[in-house]
């Protein structure tokens, strides 16, 4: 499973073009804050400072502070750092995609068959592993979890139509 | 002595078989959350705290306390055994740490942390114990501009000692600020920055903000590290853990040292992370042994353990003591009193005995059967940690998933954890602190309720802020601890004059 990144260093987005876009980003976000402000007004109401008032003065330093920051990364141009390399990038990507899906599924099939099929998926993609293990580990950890969750501490997760059907 | 029959109080609420139970569980859970990637004690605790909505508070706080204790002593066996530190404030433990075990002195290198641990914490809980009912009475004349200055001096604190350049804390902060401000406002209950979308109506939710940033983001953090766990065994016995004690008192003065600075950097919301490397530059820097540290010097253990279990310890007094939450795992303690309905702050001592002399007298036996705990149960451990990476991590993702969901019953939580976890993830590789921005979360309401109280009985003059001796006093504190650094720039600069 473990990978060794000797040799050269492989190619890579540059750890200042993100940091600049993430900047931006953070001004975007600030903008956002700072309008939702306006709109819920930034004076002085009956019952003193309007919703609006806090939240604007807060979007108003995010906005500085990242004008601050994205102005630190332009001048900083030493840096030739990368943020990740590609292959790492393609790591987390192989981890996020199936989440992703995993977390989409969730309010459709339940928790339960959703962590099943993310269990199986990562054991064979990442792990390789044969499908007898993987059967075991995929629909044991669910099942044992259903019954810590909804016997012991009376939680209820979200279930899907299997669940249903089984009369859960 | 009030606060000693207080304390024996506590312990009576403690000993009760549950509620050892429950400790007991606790201390295990942590161990297993602190020695697993992706799980740290904030997050471990958030995703364990809907388990506890069907307890008492007391037996809740016990629970989630001892998961915090369990997850500060199991940073120290990845990163003895790995050379992987299962959290960040044991970074500084693998420099001496993992070439002992290199050399065959794993079992020495355990017992000196969690022996240094258990120091650093018991030092902590004493502190606590005299000066937070002292804290909490005096705290108990504070009107809202008070308040608001003791946030407004937590937040200074954190931009001047954050190791981040100070306008990317002061961004991520006030990220955090605006996030706590979406949905209904609680003053007017008027609805802002929500955009029609009804999921915001309730606003964000900082235990999704933890599981996100903390553990999915950790988690992506780790799988693109590209881990590899080979490690030495793990060989712990009676006779080794006696040698060592027997060595161990020869380092007293590091020992005390460092739990001056773990207290220090823990009250102020510094945290356990730099307070474990400063333990050991200073260590490392005073020390006759100096040169010989990051080869397997027992000292470099002692020095970041004790520092890193006392900042984690002492991170509990504002908590309890004023509502001000010292580190990320203590805000999800705070997030689980108001769950729990009791309201942080000094009333605390006044109206909830049972509950804060509880949870003190716990820190006292909790540290205690950690310490045996991790000392017996090493090997166990250490095997959990050899499970491989892609089993276990589907498993943590679950379990994030159904922390994130049992918050508040809700799926779309899950898709925002998923958000939170991109983020912590980019945010986390441009350097951008995630502490600052979850103790926004945890306290944006509070303070801005005490500031816009402030401004009301001022009728909106910034005046209020100086209007008394207490309030300007900490407000000047707030802003010696923002421009700390250039002060401290300035001291050298004078101090070095002469000699240019």
């Amino acid at each position: 499973m473990s990978e060794n990144f000797e040799g050269a260093r492989g190619a890579g987005p540059a750890q200042r073009s993100v940091e600049m876009a993430v900047a931006l980003l953070i001004a975007a976000f600030a903008l956002v804050v700072i309008a939702g402000s306006i709109q819920a007004g930034i004076g002085w109401g009956a019952e003193g400072p309007k919703a609006g008032f806090f939240p604007f003065y807060v979007g108003l330093m995010i906005l500085a502070s990242s004008i601050i920051n994205f102005g630190a990364v332009m001048s900083d141009r030493r840096n030739d750092q990368l943020f990740a390399e590609w292959g790492q990038l393609g790591k987390v990507m192989s981890m996020l995609v199936p989440t992703a899906i995993y977390v989409a599924l969730v309010p459709w099939i339940g928790i339960y068959i959703a962590s099943a099929l993310l269990i199986a998926v990562f054991m064979r993609w990442l792990g390789q592993y044969g499908w007898g293990m993987i059967g075991a580990v995929a629909v044991g950890v669910p099942v044992v979890t259903f019954v810590i969750f909804e016997k012991w501490f009376l939680v209820s997760l979200p279930k899907g139509p299997i669940e249903e059907l089984l009369g859960f | 002595m009030e606060e000693i029959v207080n304390l024996f109080h506590g312990f009576s609420v403690v000993l009760q078989p549950f509620n050892l139970l429950v400790m007991l569980v606790g201390i295990m859970l942590g161990v297993i959350i602190g020695v697993l990637p992706g799980l740290g004690g904030a997050n471990g605790v958030a995703i364990l705290l809907p388990l506890t909505f069907s307890m008492s508070p007391t037996s809740a706080i016990i629970m989630l306390s001892c998961i915090y204790w369990g997850a500060l002593f199991g940073g120290a066996i990845t990163s003895v055994l790995f050379n992987i530190p299962g959290e960040p404030w044991s970074v500084a433990t693998t420099f001496d740490g993992h070439p002992m075990a290199q050399q065959g002195r794993a079992g020495e290198a355990l017992t000196a942390a969690f022996t240094s641990s258990f120091v650093g914490a018991l030092f902590a809980v004493i502190m606590i114990t005299l000066v937070a009912p002292l804290v909490a009475k005096f705290a108990l004349q504070f009107g809202p501009a008070e308040k608001f200055g003791v946030y407004f001096l937590a937040f200074c604190s954190f931009v001047g000692m954050s190791k981040e350049p100070p306008f990317k804390t002061v961004a991520a902060m006030m990220i955090g600020f605006a996030l706590a401000a979406v949905g209904l406002d609680s003053v007017t209950g008027q609805l802002r920055l929500t955009f029609g979308q009804t999921e915001l109506l309730n606003g964000f939710d900082f235990l999704i903000a933890v599981i996100g940033l903390f553990g999915i983001g950790e988690i992506l953090l780790t799988i693109e590290e590209g881990l590899s766990f080979k490690g030495g065994a793990a060989g712990i016995n009676p006779a080794v853990v006696f040698k060592t004690w027997a060595e161990l008192p020869r380092y007293w003065m590091t020992s005390l040292r460092s739990c001056v600075i773990g207290c220090w950097m823990g009250i102020s919301p510094a945290g356990a992370t730099p307070a474990s490397f400063m333990s050991y530059g200073i260590a490392k820097r005073v020390s006759k042994n100096g040169d010989r540290f990051g080869r397997g010097e027992i000292e470099g253990v002692v020095a970041p353990e004790t520092a890193a279990h006392a900042a984690g310890t002492a991170a509990l007094l504002p908590m309890l003591s004023l509502g001000v939450p010292g580190s990320p795992t203590a805000a999800v303690l705070l997030g689980g009193l108001l769950i729990w309905g009791l309201q942080p702050g000094p009333l605390l001592f006044v109206e909830q005995k049972e509950f804060v002399w509880g949870l003190i007298a716990s820190m006292y036996l909790g540290n205690v059967v950690g310490l045996l705990v991790v000392l017996t149960c090493v090997p166990l451990f250490a095997a959990i940690l050899r499970i491989p990476f892609a089993i276990i991590a589907p498993i943590i993702l679950m379990f994030c998933a159904i922390g994130a969901y049992t918050v508040h019953n809700s799926t779309f939580d899950v898709v925002m954890m998923l958000v939170f976890g991109v983020v912590g993830y980019v945010l986390k590789k441009c350097n951008y602190p995630l502490a600052p921005l979850v103790l926004a979360i945890v306290l944006g309401d509070k303070a801005e309720e005490a500031f816009r109280q402030s401004l009301l009985s001022s009728q909106g003059s910034l005046g209020i802020f100086v209007s008394n001796g207490l309030v300007s006093s900490i407000m000047a504190l707030g802003l010696i601890a923002l421009f700390w650094p250039l002060i401290q720039n300035a001291f050298t600069r004078r101090r070095t004059w002469p000699a240019v």
